[in-house]
This record gives C-alpha cells, structure tokens and sequence, in this order.
C-alpha cells in the first residue's frame, strides 16, 4: 500500500465494483436507481460522465502545456469520486465544490469553458449559483465547508427538511481534500453542523495527497472516524468504486434531507496525476504508487463489468469515445476563442452600491486608456 | 561570489542562518521534501533533517500558533506562508498574538519568528496567489515588516530578520524569484551590510526622488532609465522595510530634488503610499515643489490575471505620475 501503510491499515471500504470488475455486496449500502429507471442505462451514464470528465481533465492539461490556460488543477483517478456523488443529488441540493471538482460540476450542468475561464484569468470563475446549483470554486482551502454548513442552516430555516415531499426536502453538500480537514474552518463547520444538525454532508475526497503532503501528515486515524467525535456519522467508501460512491451519497443525502443532520464521507481514491500542472511529483512519491494505483482505475472496472456482462456493445463504447473527440476538439477551440475580459469591468463589481471614488478611479482609466488610443490614431 | 537569482540567494541565506544558530527552524507547508512550491527551502530538509525542517499539515493558524510556542520554548522559528492570499487564515495568531506578546508581557516574553510570504503579482496566477498585503501588517503594531528586492538584499536580509528577536513579517515579491541573477558576496563583512530596517538609495538622481519597494523597485529603475532618455534624473529609493519606516535617505534626497512619488502594487487607498506621503509633507514641506503623488493598483480586488497587466501599476503609469509632478 506504500506510504500509508503504518497509519492507515487496508482501509475498511464500501465497496461494490472490485477492480476487477465484478459486483459485491455490502450490508449496509446497496446500488439502487430511482423508481423507472433502468439499472444498466444509469451505469451507462456514469460510465459516459466519467469518461468525458477525464477528457476534460486531459485536454485542459494539454491547453495548460500550451499556454492557453495559467494552470490547471487535476482529477485523473478521481472520476468515480466525483460523478458517483455528483449524480446522486437533487436537482433542488445545493454543492459546494474547491477547486478540483470539474466531474461535479459537470453533473451540475455547468459548461467545462466555464470553468476553464478560471484558469485561463479571464474571469474568477464567474457562474450564478443560483443557476446551478453549484457555488463557484473556492481556492483558500476548507473555507467553503463552512459556508455549506451556513448554506443548510438557512435550507432549514425554510423549512425545506423532513417534510417527506421528495422534490422539496433539501441536502446541502461540500466537497474538501484530505489536506484541508486540518483546517481550522474544517473544524468550526463540522462543530457547526453537528450544533444545529444541519442537513449538510462532508464529501471528503481523500486523495491521499495535500501537494507534498501525505495523508498522515493531516491525520493519525482515517478520516472519516472524526466524524463521530463530531457527534454525526463517518464512513469510508471506496473513491474508485463508482456504484458505492453513489449508493453511500445518496443515502447520506437522503438522511439529511429527513432531517436527519450532517454526515461524513470519505472517498478513498488517489491522484494519478500532479497536484496541479506546476506541480512535480516525482520530488515526493515513488512510481510504485501510481502504478499500483492504476491497477484500480475508476473507468476501466466499469467497462470491464459493462461488456462482461453484455450491457454495452463495442459500437457503443466507440460513440462514447467519439463524444469525448468532440468534446476535447470544442474544449481546445472554445478555449482558445475565450475572449479576455474588458479591463474597464475590474471597477464593476466590487461593491453592489458604487462608490463615488471607485468611479472617479473608473472614469480616470478610461480617459488614461483612451488617451493612448488617441496616440496610436 | 556567487551569482544567484533572489531564490537561490534566499535558500542560501536560509542555509547559512541554520548553520550558525541550531535553534533556527523552518516550518510550512510542502517546505521539506518538495522544497517549498517555489523551491526556497530546497535541499534544506535533506541537510537539516526532519527536526529542523518541518513539513506541517495544511493550516496557517496552527503553523504560526505553533511557532508561538516554539518561540517561548527558545526556537527561532521561520515560517513560510505558501502564497500571500493564504495567510488570512493565520491572520488572527499574527495580528492578535505574535504581534502582542511582547507588550503583554512587559517585555518578558519576545518572538523572534519570521513569517515569510511571497507577496504580489504580475505571474499570470489564480484567484489568491497576487495579493499585496504589507499595509495590513505594517499597521500593526508589534510587527516589523520588510521586503527585498534584489538576490543581495536577499541573501543578507533573511539572515539579519531571523537573527532579529522581534517578529518580522519577510516579504518575498515572488514575480523576482527568477528574474535575474546578480553576484552575491557572501563572505561580506556584516558591517559593510546595510542595517535590517533601514531604506537603500538604488539609483541616484538629482530631479526626483522615486520611492518604492519589493516588486516595484525593477519597475521603478526601468522609469528612472526612460525618464534619463528625456534628461531627467530620477533617484529610486528602496524602502526594504516598511515598518519601522525609513525615511532618512528618502527626505535627503527630496531636499536635493524637491519632487516625489511612491509607487506600489498594493491598493492605493490606505496604503503605504499615503503613509508615506503625508510623512513626507510633513518633513520636507519646504522643499517640496509638488505634493507627493502616489501610484498604486486600483481599489478593486486582484483581477482575473488576463487584464493583471491593466491593473497593477506599470512603467507608464509611473511615469505618468512623474510627468504630473513636474507641472505644479
Ligand atoms: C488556506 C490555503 N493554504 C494553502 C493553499 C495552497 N494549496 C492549494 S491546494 C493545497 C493542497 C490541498 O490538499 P487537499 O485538501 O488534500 O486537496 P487536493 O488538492 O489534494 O484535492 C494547498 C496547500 C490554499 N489554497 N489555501
């Protein structure tokens, strides 16, 4: 198991795909899709979201290379982790995301260009919430847990827990990395939410890795057993297993929307790749890692288990593979194409009201760009 | 002598602290193995081992709150902020305990730590990775606050911070790391150094007088070597600390010059631009043909890095303000 080894024992996973492809069961979380739905259909749809998830991932990598964008943060081998959740809301749940979730935000509905005007610096992001959702990216590490925890309070608030009317009753979730549960604000959010038992999940992905720092620089016992001296339940899944990632997160969901207050998960998986494209992984980890690490790829055990047991043709893994073409092609153009923001814009925004001296600073931008305009003329 | 970029100068200054005073440690996050995301403390673990060269878990506050005790216990702590929008999160244990202990212990208590951060913009980064925010300590009393500017300041500076007993708040302005190299004496006698706290004259001149400090300095000697095409003679000031403030060298050379500006990266409003500038008018009143004008970034938070450019103060910009002076 490599560096987690002396601290973190064969973790005790729920799992129900093995990487090998073959189902298993658990007794306390099943595989269920919603009344009307076909099972095989549904595995389909992770298998196509997570595939074109890691299209987004490596062609956004290769726009880094090329300078199109300023820096990329990656998800290869996290793909489970994020469409397993990311599928299991509601559309009236509201998600938290850092800065990694472009599986999630994908689920969301939102348009990878979106995203990758973040990286690219022409906008911080820039997407309503409200639209989607789906709060935009937070970069200062573990701040958005607390906003989550504020976020379901207010869901309470409203009375839109535990009223038994499944297109009402509301769950909150927050995405955070194993580096960030050492935050302070980590902390008060999980206080907070245990307070007021607010309807909120903690959606851990541990990745294994903060940068440099592995996982037992942050804790001594897995994550997810913190959560009891919270005072809410804690549990482990396997972050690679698709179906149990979405078994386990649905039913977390569905405990907060009854009403039932705040749950941990901890999605054990691994960063294939760097912790951002600035970033060198070879100066703290060993290949043995990675490459015991691949034998447990979120994707290939479910095409293993799709074609095993005749539910995809290859005719249809081929469309999939052409879909994520296109895709990469319209990420790589529509990148490019991004235009960059109007300078005069930055005075825009900083206050709801304006401010008589930020639009003087406007008005004297605007005469000092002009009067090189005039020059060039 | 060594040529050195200011990265490689402060790495070496790191070295050379740590192997004079063996209570001096270093703690931060990815600062062991990987060397720091900017590679400043490279190599540095491997030499001073894991006891001296701390790879903390992700959380300012409990970084710079452990320091705090380490300092009580009579360690020299240097800590490093991985990227100035990050250190809010310490912002509390600087402000409300590393800056006070030495007060609220009438002296009994000192805190000789180093916080360094590197500060600014103009790398084309995210959201959290330009701030500028040397006001929000300088206006706190109990800090001293300092910046460098070049690989000699460098390398001298980080020594004399961490062999200072106070707590000093070290900033880095990260777009220099790599920008040039220059030769570093590394065998230079400690007296022929300039002192910590003190302003250095960077380029003479006899028309203006040009403050500015960190990131700005390379800036402002591009505009005293344009303004030299016009036959105007800019002096630049380095300011290197900012609290305590120097402004010795800055006022003997309004007295020769009669004209100032001061250019920086932080926000204009409340920064040390305006410190600055009313010190200023109120010790060189007399000699002063023009106030002293102040360029800045405008009060706007950072901007997506695509428009950086139109927002942080630039050679134009500078000039511009020069240009002004000069028709009071
Ligand atoms: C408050 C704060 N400190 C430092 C950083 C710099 N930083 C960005 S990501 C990261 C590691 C995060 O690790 P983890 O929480 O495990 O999430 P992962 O990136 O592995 O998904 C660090 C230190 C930051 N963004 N915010």
């Amino acid at each position: 198991m490599g560096l987690n080894d002396p601290v973190h024992p064969e973790p005790d996973l729920v799992q129900l795909l093995t990487p090998e492809g073959e189902r298993v069961d658990h007794p306390d979380y099943a595989f269920a899709v919603p009344d009307g739905t076909d099972e095989a259909e549904v595995i389909r749809g992770f298998y196509r979201d997570m595939l074109l998830t890691r299209r987004i991932d490596t062609e956004s990598t290769a726009l880094q290379r090329h300078g199109e964008l300023g820096l990329w943060a990656q998800l290869l081998g996290q793909e489970a982790a994020q469409i397993g959740s990311g599928r299991a809301f509601a559309p009236q749940d509201f998600v938290f995301p850092t800065y990694r979730e472009h599986g999630v935000a994908w689920c969301r509905g939102l348009d990878p260009l979106q995203v990758l005007t973040l990286w690219r610096g022409s906008e911080h992001g820039g997407w309503d919430p409200a639209e989607y959702n789906f709060a935009n990216y937070t970069v200062v590490i573990g701040a958005q847990t607390l906003h989550a925890t504020g976020y379901a309070m207010g869901v309470q608030r409203d009375g839109l827990v535990g009223t038994g009317d499944p297109e009402r009753d509301t769950a909150v979730g927050v995405y955070f990395g194993d580096g960030a549960s050492s935050q302070g604000d980590v902390s008060e959010a999980m206080v907070f939410a245990a307070s007021y038992n607010a309807p909120v999940v903690f959606l851990c992905q541990n990745n294994q890795w903060a940068i440099s720092a592995g996982s037992e620089r942050q804790s001594r016992i897995p994550l997810y057993q913190r959560a009891s001296g919270f005072g809410f339940p804690g549990v482990r899944v396997d972050g690679n297993d698709v179906l149990a990632v979405n078994a386990v997160t649905r039913a977390a969901l569905q405990r907060a929307r009854d009403g039932e207050g705040p749950m941990l998960i901890e999605a054990f998986t691994y960063r294939m790749g760097a912790h951002t494209t600035t970033d060198d992984p070879t100066r703290y980890r060993t290949s043995d890692d990675v490459e015991h690490w691949k034998l447990k790829d979120p994707i290939a055990r479910v095409r293993v288990y799709l074609s095993r047991n005749g539910l995809a043709a290859p005719e249809w893994f081929a469309d999939v593979d052409e879909e994520a073409d296109e895709l990469g092609h319209r990420l790589r153009e529509g990148c490019k194409a991004l235009p960059d923001p109007d300078p005069v814009g930055m005075f825009d925004h900083v206050y709801a009201e304006q401010t008589p001296e930020l639009a003087r600073q406007r008005a004297d931008f605007v005469a000092y760009r002009d009067s090189f305009a005039e020059v060039v003329a | 002598m060594t040529r050195m970029t200011l990265a490689k100068a402060l790495n070496a200054g790191l070295r050379a602290a740590m192997e004079k005073d063996d209570k001096v440690l270093l703690m931060g996050e990815d600062v062991g193995r990987l060397g720091g995301v900017f590679r400043i403390t490279d190599g540095l673990q491997k030499d001073f081992g894991e006891d001296r060269v701390l790879d903390s878990p992700l959380a300012e506050s409990g970084i710079i709150g452990t320091a705090v005790g380490m300092a009580m216990r009579g360690y020299r702590p240097v800590c490093e902020i991985q990227f100035d929008g990050f250190v809010y999160p310490a912002y509390d244990q600087i402000v409300s305990q590393v800056a006070k202990m030495h007060f609220r212990t009438r002296g009994m208590v000192t805190m000789p730590l180093v916080i360094r951060i590197p500060y600014g913009g103009g790398i084309g980064a995210v959201e959290h990775h330009s701030e500028s925010p040397e006001a929000q300590f300088a206006h706190t009393p109990g800090l001293k606050v300092v910046t460098c500017s070049n690989p000699v300041d460098g390398y001298f500076m980080i020594q004399q911070a961490i062999a200072s007993d106070d707590p000093v708040i070290f900033l880095e302005p990260k777009r220099q790391y790599h920008a040039d190299k220059v030769e570093v004496n590394e065998g230079a006698e400690m007296s022929d150094i300039a002192p910590l706290f003190t302003s250095t004259v960077a380029r003479p001149g006899s028309d203006l007088t040009l403050l500015a400090y960190g990131p700005m300095v390379k800036t402002c000697l591009k505009v005293a070597e344009a303004a030299a095409l016009e036959g105007r003679s800019i002096e630049v000031i380095d300011l290197r600390s900012l609290s305590p403030l120097d402004l010795g060298p800055a006022e003997e050379s309004i007295r020769r010059t009669g004209r100032a500006v001061v250019a920086h990266e932080a926000h204009r409003n409340l920064g040390m631009g305006a410190e600055i500038a009313a010190r200023l008018a109120e010790s060189c009143f007399y000699s002063l043909e023009a106030p002293v004008l102040r360029v800045g970034s405008y009060d706007t938070p950072y901007p997506p890095s695509r428009i950086e450019e139109d927002y942080l103060p630039d050679l134009d910009r500078i000039l511009d303000a020069v240009d002004r002076t000069f028709e009071f």
